[in-house]
């Protein structure tokens, strides 16, 4: 069995400028290009690491790092420039809480959209839905319009979903910064759960103590390169030292 | 989505309009989100797809067909407007929402990895539930009117309905996809639905562009694939309804047939241009 996660040489540029506009781009093609249209930033250079099937690993680094860009490489919202990314088996992708929610749509039908976005099935989503409102604990507003919900109410449902996705592969970014002290443990002995099972887990998150506690190794990076790779407690130990 | 845990996937390539086939739960899921948020706190809700083809429809009889007189020379011209006008709706709100779709769901596109293809394809599947209402009116008014169709006329209104399905997506599919580069898209797109009424023969009959054009002209015309759903709606609504004898465009069945081949190359076509461009949606929309 191979790793679950490889990434190879992987490099990302972003253009800092946008131009929406054609009268601008046909402006500029007339100029005979002089001048770049748009400022080139590389976020992420040459990075490569596996992740082994069951492990948790911690993307960690200061803002600006690239982590969530290496994020979203993984999950495959963005392209790489040049390198590779591969995965094995379902991946869930959670770069944000509740980023397929809709505000007009009640709990109920959110939970079903957002499940079938992480990539449920029907008959899924049909057994699971009970235990995801139950995990959530606000089955008293699952048919109100979520736009109703308070912050917590709207985070606790769009995590339970994510974590009933049942996916080999979770990303997560900067999520386990929800809700309260006991909805907060829940969660946590739930991923210890899924990482238990046998799923990978990849978190991105500035909480150094909590990484320290659930992860098993993290990854620095720093200005777009990997700067330390090795046990998590190390990884923290070592970005704080930097600092 | 469920891949063989043995083999690795590559994220974010994905087959395509394939994996909106695929994951067509999802699919189905969209388009009730889209048609929910569209009428969210509003009395009428979908019974608006009626008022509004029908208060468009009105304003057009009366201003051709009663001031203007162009239906002196078509006969039973309300029956023949409307078939022509249903078309139209429901081509220009698929093509100009499936090139808007992309950009209205940048907050998911930007977060989450989903094939791209199911925003276009669901607009199209948005703008078919509101064809469904005109077309129940358009029905109503053929029975009143004596309708008797055949088979083959309605197999030929079938083939005009996925005409204008297969290229109001290749069109959204390239649309939509230009339209997070450059917004200037939406714009044309807009400009381009109000010309596309006058390109097809929904408010004057066929005959009076054989009678000003010269043959290679009417050729180019009648490849158009809008223009050949048209007639195909003409055919199976509005033919049988007419008692005095009317020249229909040659060949229907065929013109049908080469119509859909139109629209198989703009699908294929759009396609590979949203392919070609949809690495860069979530960095540039």
């Amino acid at each position: 069995m191979g790793a679950a996660i490889i990434v190879k040489g992987l490099k990302k540029t972003f253009n800092l400028r946008h131009s929406h506009s054609l009268k601008e781009t046909l402006v500029w093609l007339v100029k005979g290009r002089k001048s770049d249209l748009s400022k080139k930033f590389d976020a992420l250079h040459d990075v490569s690491f596996e992740i082994q099937p069951g492990e948790t690993v911690a993307l960690l680094g200061f803002n600006g790092s690239g982590k969530s860009t290496l994020l979203k490489l993984i999950s495959g919202v963005i392209l790489p420039d040049k390198g590779t990314v591969r995965t094995k088996g379902r991946v869930a992708g959670l770069i944000e809480v509740g980023a397929g929610f809709h505000p007009d749509l009640s709990g109920r039908e959110n939970v079903f959209l957002n499940a079938a976005i992480l990539g449920m099935t029907e008959q899924e989503i049909n057994e699971k839905f009970d235990e995801i409102v139950a995990f959530s604990e606000i089955e008293q507003f699952i048919d109100t319009e979520v736009k109703f919900y308070s912050s917590g109410m709207f985070l606790r449902l769009a995590f339970a979903v994510a974590v009933h996705t049942q996916p080999d592969i979770f990303l997560v970014d900067e999520i386990l910064a929800v809700g309260d002290e006991p909805f907060q443990k829940k969660c946590l002995a739930k991923i210890k759960q899924l990482s238990a099972e046998g799923r990978t887990l990849v978190v991105v998150s500035h909480d150094l103590d909590m990484i320290s506690r659930i992860c098993d190794r993290g990854v620095v990076l720093s200005s777009g390169t990997v700067q330390f790779e090795g046990p998590a407690k190390e990884a923290v130990a070592w970005l704080r030292d930097s600092n | 989505m469920t891949t063989s845990t043995d083999t690795y996937a590559v994220p974010g390539v994905g087959a395509g309009l394939l994996d909106v086939y695929r994951r067509r739960y999802l699919l189905k899921l969209i388009v009730r989100k889209e048609l929910r948020v569209r009428y969210r706190g509003s009395v009428l809700g979908l019974a608006w797809s009626y008022v509004k083809p029908l208060v468009q429809y009105v304003v057009l009889f009366f201003a051709l067909g009663i001031v203007l007189r162009v239906g002196d020379q078509i006969p039973n011209y309300a029956l023949y407007m409307f078939s022509g006008v249903i078309v139209i709706n429901f081509f220009s709100e698929a093509f100009s929402n499936a090139t808007r779709s992309i950009v209205s769901n940048a907050a998911l596109v930007k977060k989450i990895y989903l094939p791209r293809e199911l925003f276009p394809v669901a607009s199209v599947w948005v703008a078919a539930v509101h064809f469904l209402p005109q077309l129940v009116v358009l029905l109503a008014a053929a029975l009143l009117s004596g309708w008797k169709p055949d088979v083959m006329q309605l197999i030929g209104a079938a083939l005009g309905f996925v005409i204008v399905a297969v290229t109001a997506t290749g069109l959204g599919l390239l649309a939509g996809a230009i339209n997070v580069f450059f917004r200037d898209a939406e714009n044309i797109v807009d400009m381009l639905m109000m010309i596309v009424t006058w390109t097809s023969p929904v408010l004057y009959d066929w005959t009076m562009i054989r009678r000003l054009a010269p043959p290679w002209v009417l050729v180019i015309y009648q490849l158009n694939p809008i223009t050949v759903a048209v007639e195909l709606f003409h055919w199976a609504f509005w033919y049988p309804t007419v008692d005095r004898p009317v020249e229909l465009p040659p060949h229907l069945m065929w013109t049908g047939l080469i119509g859909l081949g139109m629209a198989a190359l703009f699908l294929i076509i759009g396609q590979l241009v949203f392919r070609r461009l949809e690495g860069h949606f979530a960095q540039e929309v």
